[in-house]
């Protein structure tokens, strides 16, 4: 997670910048230019767990999710939000996604992977 | 979602069913069904009465079949403390009925999925013999994911053969899909085109019945409880005028319209499940000693909001009231 630490340190520099521009008149250019970054969160799979089950968000804040899997292939699927991956052993998978919306709302592994499927499943906490 | 889906029970019978003794139908012997699944009238299918009405009553030869679902062979848990015996008593029930059905057909999930290939072939075995007690030798068969998604379907096929088939029978054209032999629940483009060719040999007007596992809209995603592609099968299926789906899956009694096409779901024989997004998991609702085998197999009359009001489905009291 040590890069989405660097992301934040970024993104403090850059609103400090920009509210310094917004400052001396270019309001406009500084709200095009502030859209948040994306946050990198990596998932993994196996038999029959994500990791991390609860993935913490921000409402508006755009996510890209880095896929992959321990062991055979997975699915991630949040029907709320409209996206799901596959998750391969082997291979990363990048799922971006912008949470409109804040609650709880369940992800689940949809491809089915063995005795322990149907209760292979997460929460994202949208904030 | 689901605001045309209904976990309602309608015990209204104003629909046609025919009492007549000398056309072999008896309402009150199919409302005295102790048992599981449901009893469906072919006179309460899409469009039945439509060809009743052309052919004329002698030209109509009713019929009746029944729906078993989710059994789950093998499975072992306190949410059925009678898994080694709700099975046999649904063939029990089955076999005293009255009235003799033409056909039965099992929804899938026959077994309980295990990650031990050797172990699912004995499943399967077994659920094979136990079967091979109905008197209705006339049985078709379709896997769940259970049976199925770990394999790619090979040991159902060994054991049931084809996964996705068609048959007639006495004015009605059966359609059996497999959305569960995809580990990723899809029904896949190669079945697709298959679907579509039959579809094209029937006239619009034909009345047709779809048994499939998982249902083929999303009914609750978040429990998995939809067909990833099943959007396109109903697409396929939308021209056609009398269309109804009968699944199993989900565990309980469900009834949805897509369009015109009605979607009806059994209930399991091992462990109901909760209404969908009814609490935070889909786990089984806890056994009842005081209501032994609630929620399994039990289903009840569900006219059809259509204009001729003769579709309904019938079905059965709960496992625990069988004679065996």
């Amino acid at each position: 997670m040590s890069v989405n630490t660097n992301d934040k340190k970024v993104d403090a520099k850059r609103r400090l910048l920009l509210a310094g521009c917004a400052a001396g008149g270019l309001g406009v250019m500084a709200i095009a230019v502030a859209q948040p970054k994306d946050r990198v969160i990596k998932v993994t799979a196996k038999r029959f767990d994500f990791s991390p089950s609860v993935i913490p968000l921000k409402r508006g804040v755009p996510v890209t999710l880095e896929l992959t899997s321990l062991d055979i292939p997975m699915g991630f699927n949040a029907p709320d939000f409209g996206v799901r991956a596959d998750m391969l052993p082997g291979k990363v998978t990048k799922l971006r996604f912008i949470p409109d919306k804040t609650g709880e709302f369940t992800f689940y592994c949809d491809i089915f992977c063995g005795s322990g499927h149907e209760s292979m499943s997460g929460s994202l906490v949208v904030t | 979602m689901g605001n045309d889906s209904s976990n309602d029970t309608n015990n209204d019978m104003n629909n046609g069913i025919n009492n007549d003794p000398g056309n072999g139908v008896d309402r009150r012997g199919f409302l005295r069904l102790a048992g599981l699944g449901g009893v469906i009238f072919a006179s309460g299918l899409s469009g039945w009465a439509a060809a009743a009405d052309s052919m004329g009553v002698a030209g109509a030869e009713d019929f009746f079949f029944v729906q078993l679902s989710d059994s789950h062979w093998g499975f072992e848990g306190d949410v059925n403390p009678d898994a080694k015996g709700t099975l046999q008593k649904a063939v029990a029930t089955v076999n005293s009925l009255e009235q003799v059905p033409d056909f039965i057909v099992f929804t899938g999930d026959l077994t309980h999925t295990t990650d031990d290939p050797r172990e699912r072939r004995q499943r399967l075995a077994q659920f094979r013999d136990i079967v091979a007690a109905l008197k209705v030798k006339t049985v078709y068969y379709m896997p769940g994911e259970h049976d199925a998604a770990l394999d790619n379907g090979k040991a159902y096929q060994e054991f049931f053969g084809k996964t996705h088939y068609t048959f007639d029978h006495k004015g009605v054209h059966f359609i059996v899909l497999d959305n569960v032999s995809d580990p990723a629940a899809r029904i896949g483009d190669e079945q697709l085109a298959w679907l579509a060719a039959d579809l094209k040999q029937q006239p619009a007007d034909a009345r047709i019945v779809v048994f499939t596992h998982r249902p083929l809209f999303d009914l609750y995603p978040q429990w998995d409880w939809a067909t990833r592609d099943g959007a396109k099968a109903v697409e396929l299926l939308m021209p056609y005028s009398n269309v109804t789906v009968f699944y199993g899956h989900i565990h309980q009694e469900n009834h949805h319209m897509t369009g015109h096409i009605a979607h009806h779901s059994a209930k399991s024989l091992i462990f109901p499940l909760p209404a969908p997004g009814s609490q935070p998991k889909r786990t089984p609702l806890a056994w009842d000693a005081a209501h032994p085998y609630q929620g399994l197999g039990v289903r009840t009359v569900k006219p059809e909001p259509r204009p001729r009001n003769t579709e309904y489905t019938l079905n059965e009291l709960a496992v625990g009231a069988a004679k065996s």
